[in-house]
């Protein structure tokens, strides 16, 4: 049975442990480096992602997170996504670099601007879906490599990306339930597991 | 598209779990508790161990300092209104804030009603000490709860015995029958349908912060042991002699909260934390908790 960790520096990590479970994924706590021993993927949650990156760089966490990253799958959710990108428009972040993207924080605006919008994703040419989509103080994908996988697009801009074993997401599936998007990057059953959907993939 | 929905609302106060939001009364201390890596701050005029030395009434905060607090971070800015001062919390929607505490910190504007909060776009987060109180915020529309705890007394022992309450109450109401639950519906007085839930789910339908009295990284932490998802520091960072680094330092045993290495490297060489007041020292009539019902 694979092992899936969920960053628990802050955030909202709770409900990923609990779809994770509910697909058959055992599902453990990432506190620590060490903690990224044993472990088959990583799922960075939303939450904030100032408060994410400094405590990553407290408790010395970066390299070995970009090491993880490099060889296993991440998903990451909002602050996740940001913290997945190469560059940000927020100095204070220092971000992983997994994904050739750059992030605009808190685009939509403040807490008032946050809503459920169904959205259609589009994971591979056979298999769609409309989903609900929760953006809350979500920040918006501003630029991307052209190679990399657009699974979903509202307003104009990106909020799904694949990129080799990376899914990144600005809205929150977790929040509504919803399991495809970890089944996509942990369930090798799926039938848009994302080696099977990912034209650039290189394993 | 659905704005301001419960579920939207209850999202934010989900994005919060696992970190600190603390008070602060101007930019500079916005900024300096978000550096520490705050997860939200509340901005209010004047912190609780500040209110009651001063005494008078107590009210929601001039709008420009609002503003000021807002552009100065990044962070989610809460601010409180008065309980059932819906006109208060009218004006702090409009001016786009994040999270309104509708606060027993604040002079009460209503003796017998709470704000029915579902009328606005903006979640709520109120205080409790106990279950049935918990359960009735949120049946009038709050997106998180809290402890009232005692605040500004720097004292944690109210914190602690409302937070063990609340996890009794819903300890206990695991474990009764289904015709149990309606006796206990009216006992409480909280809705019966909030009553199946919990006793369903084990755990509010909302998360679960604590407040009032935090003052040391041990305090957070065994808040966090307790059953908090978060934690409110108000008085406890900006009344102590090393605001910057105890901020630091509480943001950290938060985190690894049942870890007791890194809670005691965390506390080592921090000055002094605030004096804070036994409760033997505030009245009945100052408590700040028993404003709300």
């Amino acid at each position: 049975m694979i092992k899936v960790g969920v960053l628990e520096l802050q955030g909202n990590f709770s409900m990923h442990h609990k779809i994770l479970q509910n697909i058959g994924i055992k599902s453990v706590a990432v506190k620590k480096s060490s903690q990224l021993i044993g472990i088959d993927g990583l799922v960075i949650p939303g939450g904030e992602s100032t408060t994410m990156s400094l405590l990553i760089q407290t408790f010395n966490m970066y390299e070995s997170l970009v090491d993880f990253g490099q060889s296993h799958p991440v998903l990451g959710t909002c602050a996740g996504l940001i913290l997945m990108s190469k560059t940000t428009d927020d100095k204070r972040i220092k971000p992983l670099g997994l994904v050739d993207i750059h992030i605009q924080r808190n685009a939509y605006g403040r807490q008032i601007e946050s809503r459920t919008e169904k959205i259609k994703f589009n994971f591979s040419n056979q298999y769609q879906l409309v989903l609900p989509a929760t953006i809350i103080r979500a920040p918006i994908i501003k630029e991307m490599n052209r190679n990399l996988k657009v699974i979903g697009i509202y307003d104009n801009r990106p909020v799904a990306i694949l990129s080799g074993h990376h899914l990144c997401l600005s809205f929150h599936p977790e929040l509504n339930g919803i399991n495809i998007f970890h089944r996509v990057l942990f369930d090798k059953e799926c039938k848009v597991y994302y080696k099977n959907i990912n034209e650039h993939y290189v394993a | 598209m659905s704005k301001g929905t419960f579920d939207v609302k209850v999202g934010l106060a989900e994005m919060l779990k696992g970190g600190v939001i603390m008070d602060v009364t101007n930019s500079d201390q916005a900024k300096i508790a978000e550096d520490a890596g705050a997860c939200a701050v509340m901005a209010l005029e004047r912190i609780p161990s500040d209110i009651r030395r001063d005494g008078g009434i107590s009210r929601m905060s001039d709008p420009e300092m609002i503003n000021g607090i807002q552009n100065a971070v990044t962070i989610p800015v809460m601010a409180k209104c008065r309980i059932g001062h819906f006109a208060e919390a009218q004006v702090l929607e409009t001016l786009e804030i994040d999270f309104i505490d509708e606060s027993e910190v604040l002079t009460p504007a209503d003796e017998h009603n709470h704000i029915w909060k579902h009328n606005f776009k903006v979640p709520f987060v109120c205080g409790c000490r106990d279950l049935g109180e918990a359960l009735r915020r949120i049946s009038e529309g709050a997106a998180m709860i809290r402890t009232k705890g005692e605040a500004g007394s720097g004292n944690i022992v109210e914190a602690v015995r409302h937070m063990r309450t609340v996890m009794n109450g819903i300890k206990r109401i695991t474990q009764l029958d289904e015709e149990e639950l309606v006796a206990e519906s009216k006992s409480i007085g909280a809705p019966l349908s909030l009553i199946q839930q919990v006793s369903k789910l084990g755990k509010l339908p909302v998360p679960n912060f604590a407040a009032g009295g935090i003052a040391t990284p041990a305090d957070a932490s065994l808040m966090m042991q307790l059953g908090a998802e978060s934690v409110f520091v108000g008085s406890g960072i900006f009344k102590s002699d090393d605001p910057k680094a105890r901020a630091k330092a509480v943001v950290e045993a938060t985190t690894h909260f049942e870890d007791p290495k890194i809670i005691a490297k965390a506390s080592t060489g921090l000055k002094k934390a605030m004096k804070g007041l036994d409760m033997s020292e505030i009245p009945q009539e100052e408590r700040l908790q028993e404003r709300g019902w």
